[in-house]
């Protein structure tokens, strides 16, 4: 039996019986793909699609002031609402002075996929926006020409006026605005795009993020910071075990708190629960204060339900258990088990990755007003459309009669991809029957997050007796994010599986990839970079150790591993089922070695790798391949005698393909090496009788600005536009911890294969 | 019990224990101030009271009786205090939730000490997080705010 799952992770996947993904289901997208797009992306297999109706996305007023609507998550990138309006606005030749950008609301049906995770902002809707950019462009200049009464051939757009060839004559966007927007959207064979030595502003990095000027006076509004006239504010106590249910509760105190107004019971869904509330005991109150007073004084008698003895310790034993037996194999060349008997020397490690917490600044937090059988809600989603279907769909009314408003994400990191705190906002507004603000404290945040997974990876490597690797046996342990949408699967899914571990692009002749079972004991949800983290983070210290173990250079073993340039296609790989490729056709995005190898050599050089270091310095190097970007990264740290660590430099080498805002890449990869160092350092929300040990900057730490690696140079490989532009917010991130631990060792002498670093450096 | 914010003169009533944050979030709507821990650990609702950088999350209304509260929004009319201004030129901000914190942090450290060392700088900003990472830029950005660069 198949089941299309439907809107997850706004993916849509076909799942077998056994729960596993067996097969991306790719939609056909005609017209515009088909004939315009020089590439095929996997846009148009992602629910709604791509939009390109010029219509939807730009009107221009009589003024000539041109509006973009932005219609994705702007959470930090600068990709939804400067990165992917400037491309408009380029092939549009308007004037970014004389530009407005306007948020969408959350509609699918009319803006196409706004899912905004997965590092496909760019990736997905370069094309189309260009696209959108140069109908506009083509529409202004017939409704000139016609006003000229000359072809359109004679006329030519130029930064926010038409000018007529023949004659000089100059006439202004706003003066024929109105009737341009009145013509259909041009045929896309009638549109032609810039090429790359037209642009203006795409692949300049000179434009100012749109939201700049706004958040350093503190005028931005976050989703938090909706404000609706009569609105109230409510705080949710929530079972502290995932799974958990309420009992009883007395409110009897929470009532006397001056400002509280009432109490109101959220159900939870069992699991799988997807992104359904965890449900629990509201208290609703005038203000934000107030109605934390009133959770404190809430008295509740909890049932923990299945996961109440979680404990991630003992888990971290049984998971290392079974990464110690053979799993399931999800990738097999030649003979690794053969190879490996016969190896002159084996090496093995093991690595621990914990469960972290996203932790964006900006806890989750949504504003509802249910009324008269509709719903308005304002708040900071990383999914807008997806949440305006699934807030429908628990109201029990049509996605027509609910409105969401999308506001700035203080963060995202996946966390907002989840929409459980809108759908409490909503719930809350409908029992209260007056507009409701949701706040998360910090607390809340963490220890009711959708965690990143815990995992052990396991590699035994088989080298001959001159050193080279012949075998290689993957074992990857950790439970799946599926667990959210189907009764658990127990075993990763082939996307999780995507992420550096059957896609492993490695020259060796026995490769094997197993996996083996892990139960998820609390709601596992995706955080920057997903499963690269931890599979990216055993491959890449391993070749570490190989090298050691081998008495080579740690960048040159990389280099020979890596191999001759070639494409890596592990659809041709034996066992291998349903290679994702992050959705996108393999063809416009190969597993490309040389471009791997490329950023390796590049990040090496420009770092001086090789070169002398002062006594207790050391350089690490790693490099993955994820959401089709390539990201080497060498990290020099210094440990002193007493194992206090610092980071002096960082350098990265990115090869993104086509890059249409270089500046805004280049602070994606800097803050990709602060997230990085606070996974590896600090990284770890640990479990106990079913509980989050951690709850706030207290206890999860995260970098801090004395701590932080002091300079982050980044390299871009450059590319016309002929490489596909590929991912950015996530790829910087996997690399980071690796080649960390990685010049940590080459610094003092010491090993780290289990995260977080803590305190594993005192002496 | 009276406050002023940004010049202006407001009296309040309520409880006295209620954080300052909640009361320029929820009362006064002045949203520029963010909430981000409760405890003091992360600077986001970093205010000047009496033109000191304090943690609005953990200072009680009754400590701000008759005394000067300047929020991002009154920092400048128009972002053109050098803080900001370098901000801006720098292009700080990634996500922007944690940067009113930050500004006003550095606005305090700078209005108290022209021209502090790195070591000062690194001191004096720990305690406000950054989890987009824009460490880099803010160090930067305060280093050309002393200079004026």
């Amino acid at each position: 039996m198949k089941t299309i799952i439907e809107n997850v992770s706004r993916r849509r996947f076909i799942v077998g019986a056994g729960g596993l993904v067996i097969a991306a289901q790719f939609i056909s997208l005609k017209s515009f793909a088909e004939m315009h797009e020089d590439y095929k992306t996997g846009a148009g297999a992602m629910p709604h699609g791509v939009v390109t109706d010029p219509h939807v996305f730009v009107t221009i007023d009589k003024n000539g002031l041109v509006t973009i609507i932005a219609s994705r998550a702007e959470m930090g990138t600068g990709a939804a609402r400067t990165t992917l309006p400037l491309i408009v606005a380029d092939e549009l030749e308007a004037d970014w002075s004389r530009v407005r950008i306007k948020q969408s609301p959350g509609n699918e049906e009319r803006y196409g996929n706004q899912d905004t995770d997965g590092s496909r902002s760019v990736r997905h809707f370069i094309q189309p926006m260009r696209h959108i950019g140069a109908s506009v462009r083509l529409m202004l200049a017939m409704a000139a020409a016609k006003h000229w009464g000359v072809d359109v051939s004679d006329v030519e757009a130029k930064n926010h006026e038409i000018i007529n060839k023949k004659t000089g004559a100059k006439i202004g966007y706003g003066a024929v605005a109105v009737e341009a927007m009145a013509l259909p959207a041009p045929s896309a064979d009638q549109v032609t795009l810039k090429t790359a030595d037209q642009f203006r502003y795409i692949g300049k990095g000179t434009i100012k993020p749109v939201d700049q000027k706004d958040i350093i006076m503190g005028k931005a509004v976050y989703g938090i910071d909706a404000k609706v006239p009569g609105m109230r504010f409510a705080v949710v106590a929530r079972p502290p075990v995932f799974g958990g249910k309420m009992v009883s509760y007395d409110d009897s105190a929470t009532m006397k708190v001056p400002g509280v107004e009432k109490v109101v019971v959220i159900e939870g869904t069992p699991a799988p629960a997807k992104f359904a509330p965890l449900g629990g005991v509201a208290v609703v109150a005038k203000n934000t204060w107030a109605a934390m007073q009133g959770r404190d004084a809430l008295k509740i008698t909890w049932d923990d339900g299945p996961h109440a003895v979680y404990d991630s310790a003992t888990y971290r034993t049984q998971m290392e258990e079974t990464a110690r037996k053979p799993g399931v194999v999800v990738r097999n060349d030649g003979d690794a088990e053969k190879a490996l008997a016969s190896a002159a020397k084996v090496v093995t490690a093991e690595y621990y990755l914990p469960h972290i917490s996203h932790a964006q600044m900006e806890p989750v937090s949504a504003t509802a007003h249910f009324a008269n059988g509709k719903l308005e809600v304002w708040a900071p989603l990383q999914s807008p459309g997806g949440t305006r279907d699934e807030l429908a769909k628990k109201l029990g009314i049509k996605p027509e009669d609910v409105t969401v408003h999308e506001l700035l994400l203080g963060g995202g990191f996946g966390r907002k991809s989840k929409c459980d705190y809108a759908i409490e906002a909503a719930l809350l507004s409908k029992a209260v029957g007056a507009p409701v603000k949701v706040i998360w404290t910090r607390e809340d945040d963490i220890q009711h997050d959708f965690f990143h997974t815990v995992s052990v990876e396991r590699i035994d490597a088989g080298l001959d007796q001159s050193g080279k690797v012949v075998a290689w046996r993957h074992r990857s342990v950790a439970p799946t994010i599926f667990a959210l949408f189907v009764p658990d699967p127990k075993h990763e899914s082939a996307l999780e599986m995507g992420m550096g571990l059957v896609d492993n692009p490695f020259d060796i002749p026995n490769l094997r990839c197993e996996n083996g079972e892990a139960e998820a004991h609390t709601r596992i949800g995706w955080f920057r970079s997903v499963s690269n983290i931890p599979h990216g983070f055993a491959v890449q210290c391993m070749v570490a150790e190989i090298a050691q173990a081998a008495g080579r250079d740690p960048k040159d073993m990389l280099i020979e591993l890596i191999g001759p340039p070639r494409i890596v296609d592990p659809r041709k790989s034996q066992d291998v089922k349903d290679f994702w490729n992050y959705g996108d056709p393999f063809e416009s995005y190969p597993i490309d070695t040389a471009r791997l190898r490329g950023v390796v050599e590049l990040a090496a050089e420009k770092s001086d790798w090789g070169k002398p270091l002062p006594p207790r310095h050391g350089r690490g190097i790693a490099v993955h391949r994820s959401f089709l970007t390539y990201v080497a990264t060498v990290v020099e740290v210094a440990v002193d005698e007493k194992g206090k660590l610092t980071v002096p430099r960082v350098v990265t080498a990115v090869d993104a393909g086509f890059i249409a805002n270089p500046e805004r890449v280049h602070s994606q990869m800097e803050g990709a090496a602060v997230m990085g160092y606070a996974l590896a350092r600090y990284g770890e929300i640990s479990f106990k009788n079913g509980r989050a040990q951690q709850g706030n900057f207290d206890t999860y730490k995260v970098t801090r600005i004395n701590e932080s690696p002091a300079q982050t140079e980044v390299h871009m490989v450059p590319h016309g536009l002929d490489v596909p532009s590929s991912g950015i917010g996530e790829p910087g991130v996997p690399p980071f911890a690796p080649a960390l631990c990685n010049a940590i060792f080459a610094a003092c002498g010491k090993r780290i294969r289990s995260l977080p670093i803590g305190d594993q450096l005192s002496t | 019990m009276n406050v002023t914010v940004n010049g202006r003169q407001h009296a309040f009533d309520g409880d006295p224990s209620m954080p300052l944050l909640w009361y320029l979030r929820d009362e006064l709507g002045l949203t520029g101030t963010k909430f981000g821990c409760g405890i003091a650990e992360c600077g986001a609702c970093t205010v000047h009271v009496d033109g000191e950088a304090v943690r609005a999350c953990a200072t009680p209304m009754s400590g701000v009786a008759d005394r000067k509260v300047t929020t991002i929004e009154g920092l400048s009319p128009d972002g053109s205090h050098p803080v900001q201004k370098a901000w801006h030129a720098l292009n700080v901000p990634q996500c922007g939730f944690c940067q009113a914190g930050q500004i006003m942090q550095a606005a305090a450290m700078l209005a108290a000490n022209k021209n502090p060392s790195e070591a000062e700088i690194n001191q004096t900003m720990a305690g406000n997080i950054c989890r987009c990472g824009c460490y880099q830029r803010i160090s930067a950005a305060i280093k050309s705010a002393i200079t004026g660069a």
